[in-house]
């Protein structure tokens, strides 16, 4: 019998093209991590580079002023910046309450485990429907169907200036009820996920202890995912600041200022996406002017979104 | 309360909080089915309805101008075909941008500085909203017309769209590679694997379906995006012929269904209906094969 190798063990040099491969994939995937830093920096850098010339003419004026006034050069964003802000504090406040009810409802053992997976399933898949169809639904159907109601809403209560434009069609109130839609999924599987992750012991003492089960969800779960949820709902904040179509479609797309929420009003996106196509010369610039505001308000609920979920991190 | 109920184990449904415990209960599942509503209401009427225009023609035919002539409306083929064409080119540019990045994050420096900023700016990346894209895009492609002296251009608007899809690529990528267990890098470096091999035939193809649903839902998410389109590809109501076609303006589903919705025209609104019939299928095909690839790939019933 021969013997399979001399030696037990050879080592193996690594030839150099192996060497030259190796370190060529490294710089590769280096390079293709750095375009995240390169594009996030770019973009800001030429959104502020393009508006300077509005930022150098108009300063802080432009974020309290509602003249819009291509003809005469005149420019101020405060109706689409209010009308960013209210719109989706305002869906916000509605979607929290259905979101996490959602996220309780198919996390605690209330159901059985199919209905709940249908459920969760069909509320990930309304985040898969476009923004332009919820739009399209939004404008033929969502719309007439609760223009009745609203009209009741009006007549009734129409003295308070926040009822007090009769609804014709697009306007605030219907931006607010797609936007609601459209951040309800994000809620429910973020709140859904940090629910899930609380542990069962938790739970056990609880009961254990005599509580019911809603005192358990207040008392116990919901404390312990709070950091989860809370970052659900920035990041639906952030997602609903910025959300274009639908709301381009159904809001009115109008620059003059009302306290009603019936009456037709503007977002910063739904502006740039209603005039930045035959914008130009000093109007570009101050669309621009309208897109850093809105990125930075982003950036800012994204990143403390982040930090939130940091800081408040599963105590247990 | 009386005495009794207050010493009675047996379970008591007058109780005050009993009685809260039910009303709450029937509350949280209130809200369940008020969030599931719109799903199936919109589901419905864009199947329902956009099915109904839905023959030969309209899917092959090029929109014709806008007029109230049902006839002569015309079909969505070019914006089907414009949809598919910048999707492409989205992917060419995310799929080895995001794959490569996550591959570092995981592979390469776990928790490094580099790792964590990248990690932060991918996260960030994924909250700016995509009309900032569009609006980027317009700056520095479209209004440069640094494209052989073209503006408006399908190239622009898949540039547009890969910013949305990269932060969702690398992310799964990162999450899929770190779910890899270390046994099998360990091993692999056993044998005398140099790393390039070890990432290329290990990790990457255990990690490839995870990979591969989350290129998927950025794909589909990316084509039913429409506002960095708006003013990147605009619109365009006639098929490509040729290369060159790439670099001018581009039909897209999602675009035509914007324009189209706003018409006063009652033929165009039903295009308009039509088009999101399509792209609502496509879109829910995407997901759903997506969470079927995903579940294929899962570690914790698989046999790694």
């Amino acid at each position: 019998m021969k013997k399979a190798s001399t030696s037990k063990f050879s080592l193996r040099t690594r030839p150099t093209s192996e060497k030259l491969v190796d370190i060529g994939f490294k710089n590769i995937v280096v390079v293709m991590a750095s375009m995240v830093a390169i594009v996030l920096f770019s973009i800001f850098a030429v959104v502020y580079y393009e508006s300077t010339e509005s930022i150098s003419r108009y300063g802080l004026r432009f974020l309290f002023s509602s003249a819009w006034n291509p003809v005469k050069d005149e420019y101020g964003a405060f109706t689409a910046i209010y009308g960013t802000l209210f719109t989706s504090i305002a869906s916000l406040l509605i979607a929290i309450p259905l979101g996490v009810g959602t996220a309780i409802f198919i996390t605690e053992n209330i159901i059985p485990e199919y209905i709940r997976n249908v459920i969760g399933i069909m509320v990930e898949l309304l985040a898969a429907i476009p923004s332009v169809v919820l739009g399209l639904w939004a404008v033929f159907i969502m719309e007439p169907f609760i223009r009745p109601f609203l009209n009741i809403i009006y007549e009734l209560f129409g003295f308070i200036p926040f009822f007090g434009t009769q609804p014709l069609g697009a306007g605030m109130m219907p931006a607010i009820l797609i936007l609601v839609v459209m951040i309800l999924p994000i809620i429910t599987s973020i709140s859904k996920d940090s629910l899930n992750q609380v542990p069962s012991k938790l739970r056990q003492a609880a009961y254990g202890i005599g509580a019911s089960r809603w005192t358990t969800i207040f008392k116990v779960i919901i404390p312990a995912a709070i950091s989860g949820i809370t970052g659900g709902v920035l990041l639906a904040l952030g997602r609903a600041m910025g959300e274009t179509m639908a709301v381009t479609m159904i809001i009115g797309n109008s620059n003059n200022f009302s306290w009603s929420i019936f009456a037709p009003s503007y977002t910063i996106s739904s502006m740039l996406a209603n005039q930045f196509g035959e914008a130009d010369g000093s109007q570009v610039s101050s669309l621009m002017y309208a897109a850093l505001i809105l990125m930075i308000l982003t950036l800012l609920v994204n990143v403390f979104a982040q930090w939130i979920v940091k800081r408040l991190s599963l105590k247990y | 309360m009386n005495y009794s109920s207050q010493k009675s184990l047996t379970f008591n449904p007058s109780l005050t909080r009993n009685i809260g415990n039910k009303v709450l209960t029937v509350a949280s599942a209130l809200f369940a089915i008020i969030s599931v509503l719109p799903l199936i209401l919109v589901i419905s009427y864009v199947l329902i309805k956009g099915g109904s225009y839905i023959n030969l023609d309209t899917l092959i035919l090029e929109p014709e101008p806008p007029g109230d002539d049902l006839l002569s409306a015309g079909g969505i083929g070019p914006a089907i075909t414009g949809t598919f064409i910048m999707s492409i080119i989205a992917s060419i540019i995310s799929i080895p941008v995001g794959v490569g990045g996550g591959i570092y994050l995981a592979e390469y420096s776990k928790s490094g500085k580099f790792a964590k900023f990248i990690r932060f700016g991918s996260n960030v990346l994924a909250g700016v909203p995509s009309i900032i894209a569009g609006v980027f895009i317009y700056a520095i492609i479209v209004s440069t017309k640094i494209l052989f002296g073209s503006m408006f251009s399908g190239i622009a608007g898949g540039i547009s769209l890969s910013i949305l899809m990269v932060p969702t690529i690398i992310k799964t990528t990162d999450e899929a590679l770190k779910l890899v267990p270390n046994d099998m890098r360990r091993a692999a470096f056993g044998v005398g694997a140099s790393k390039f091999t070890m990432i290329t035939n290990i990790t990457l193809p255990a990690a490839f379906s995870s990979i591969s649903t989350g290129i998927l839902l950025a794909l589909a998410r990316a084509a039913g995006e429409t506002a960095p389109l708006i003013f990147t590809a605009l619109f365009s109501r006639y098929y490509i012929t040729s290369f060159d076609d790439l670099f001018y303006e581009m039909g897209s589903l999602s675009v035509l269904i914007y324009n189209f919705a706003l018409e006063p025209y009652e033929a165009q609104n039903q295009l308009a209906w039509a088009a999101s019939f399509i792209l609502v299928v496509v879109l829910l095909s995407l997901n759903i094969l997506s969470r079927w690839i995903g579940k294929l790939g899962d570690f914790s019933k698989n046999k790694v």
